[in-house]
């Protein structure tokens, strides 16, 4: 499968997500100081930012993990929510179900099998016929190498092959836009790179995602456009090897230092 | 009264068995039953967050660990029908004992739900789960295999609790006991006659737990 079944128009630069003004606050700390952004379709947006910036809380309040306090997300001009107005439960869903998420820690269901951790969303959740489903489930297992491995149980896989399997089950819900919280930052060094290949390459295949990393090497290579974030603020943004090599903002610099420079 | 008292042990073994498989047993079972689905809903509203509702089951939860279960046996029974509720020996007894259990295993479950990750609701919103659909199908599975070892020992606390149900007239497996034993006058041997059958139903139940234990930990690392 490829996002194109799903999304239709893959090639076309046309916005698929549409955030404007979004806000959240955690008691008197407010996490995001409202934040835009657009990410068009089969375009691959990377947010770096030091922890506590508000990164991971953008992709969490796009998965609807967290109700943002106001703002307007806007997926594919079909999903649009207005956070200040309270959004009812429906429209939440409606526009969870447009995302999936990969997690840092992979979060895969320890009490099924790999193949039941994959059918989960499609068969029970969006009840999709079984068969349909898991052949699909197989061919995508299978092309991250995994497909020996559909009965095993996530403790009997590496955490490089868990967050394949955390891949291969965000995927398999047939979204419209990936959404990764650090997913290589929980693993072994040598274990990242078979992760962020598979990545880059749903990427090339014409996959939407906003990514949240620190590999800067990675994000240099997939990213179409790369933001920083920094106190819940899109401080600057722009093409990869621009923000990069010739940061416009000081933040942004003394960030991209510390990062490539640790001591 | 000339009868040897291994004879008396031979014979009095069919009551007392006739007590456990007609009154012990199933008195457990569905007090234990009803008890943990209690249990489930109060552990439930215990972790609401809404303040009145988690209140009412912090209430509950305080009463019952707080109040001894022969007085519980005793209002039900002794206590209602003075003010016009009178209910027969058996209900009375599974109505005490639920409510106990439900009021022990409700904190077990709270626990229980609480030592899942929060990633695991995560995942479980992020595939388009609603909430009670998480709590089936992610959450009290894996609740459920740290809760097998406390709440083995709620059931078995029950079992001998049971007994208790011999000062409120049902008939089962200690008051037999007591019947033969009043009869024959022999107390030392039929009281430790009815302490090893207690002990051979729970014998049974430990290993009944390990065996669960063993089947829930299949996917856990070891």
């Amino acid at each position: 499968m490829s996002p194109a079944d799903v999304s239709g128009n893959a090639g076309a630069a046309s916005a698929l997500l549409t955030v404007r003004g979004l806000k959240k606050s955690f008691g008197t700390n407010q996490v995001l100081n409202s934040i835009d952004l657009t990410v068009d379709r089969g375009r691959v947006l990377v947010l770096i930012g030091s922890s506590g910036s508000g990164k991971t809380t953008i992709l969490r309040c796009l998965n609807g993990l967290e109700q943002a306090d106001g703002g307007t997300v806007d997926v594919a001009g079909e999903v649009q929510l207005d956070f200040a107005t309270s959004p009812s439960n429906k429209e939440r869903a409606a526009l969870r179900d447009r995302s999936a998420m990969v997690f840092q820690h992979y979060n895969l269901f320890p009490h099924m099998t790999v193949l039941e951790n994959v059918l989960e969303g499609p068969v029970i959740v969006q009840r999709r016929s079984r068969t349909e489903a898991t052949d699909e489930a197989l061919a995508l297992l299978d092309r991250v190498g995994l497909s020996d491995k559909k009965d095993a149980y996530p403790f009997e896989l590496s955490g490089g092959q868990q967050q394949r399997v955390g891949i291969v089950r965000a995927l398999a819900l047939r979204p419209q836009l990936l959404l990764f919280d650090e997913p290589t930052s929980s693993l072994d060094p040598e274990l990242v790179g078979d992760v962020l290949r598979l990545i880059t390459e749903l990427a090339q295949e014409g996959w939407s995602m906003v990514i949240v990393t620190h590999e800067l090497e990675f994000a240099r290579e997939v990213a179409h456009e790369i933001a920083f974030v920094d106190g819940g603020r899109i401080v600057e943004r722009g093409h990869p090897s621009q923000l990069l090599r010739d940061p416009q903002q000081e933040r942004t610099r003394q960030f991209l230092h510390r990062l490539l420079f640790p001591f | 009264m000339n009868q040897s008292p291994w004879d008396l042990l031979l014979s009095s073994l069919w009551p007392l068995l006739r007590g456990a498989i007609q009154g012990t047993i199933p008195l457990a079972l569905s007090s234990f039953a009803l008890g943990l689905a209690l249990a489930l809903g109060i552990a439930l509203m215990r972790l609401s967050k809404r303040k009145l509702v988690s209140g009412i089951a912090r209430v509950y939860i305080s009463i019952v660990r707080g109040t001894p279960l022969l007085v519980q046996l005793f209002v039900i029974f002794y206590g209602l029908p003075s003010i016009g509720v009178l209910i027969d020996p058996w209900p009375s007894a599974i109505v005490a004992f639920s409510v106990n259990v439900g009021g022990y295993a409700a904190e077990v479950i709270r626990a229980a739900i609480l030592s899942v990750p929060q990633g695991q609701w995560e995942a479980a919103f992020m595939i388009g789960m609603s909430h009670r659909r998480a709590l089936s199908r992610i959450i009290l599975p894996q609740a459920a295999r740290v809760s097998v070892p406390p709440l083995s020992n709620t059931f078995i606390s029950l079992v001998k609790d049971t007994s208790l149900a011999s000062l409120i007239l049902v008939t089962e497996l200690f008051r037999e006991a007591q019947q033969v034993a009043a009869f024959s006058q022999e107390f030392m041997l039929l009281y430790l006659e009815a302490a090893l059958v207690y002990w051979v139903i729970c014998l049974v139940l430990s290993t009944g737990q390990s065996l669960l234990e063993k089947r829930l930990d299949r996917y856990v690392a070891r």
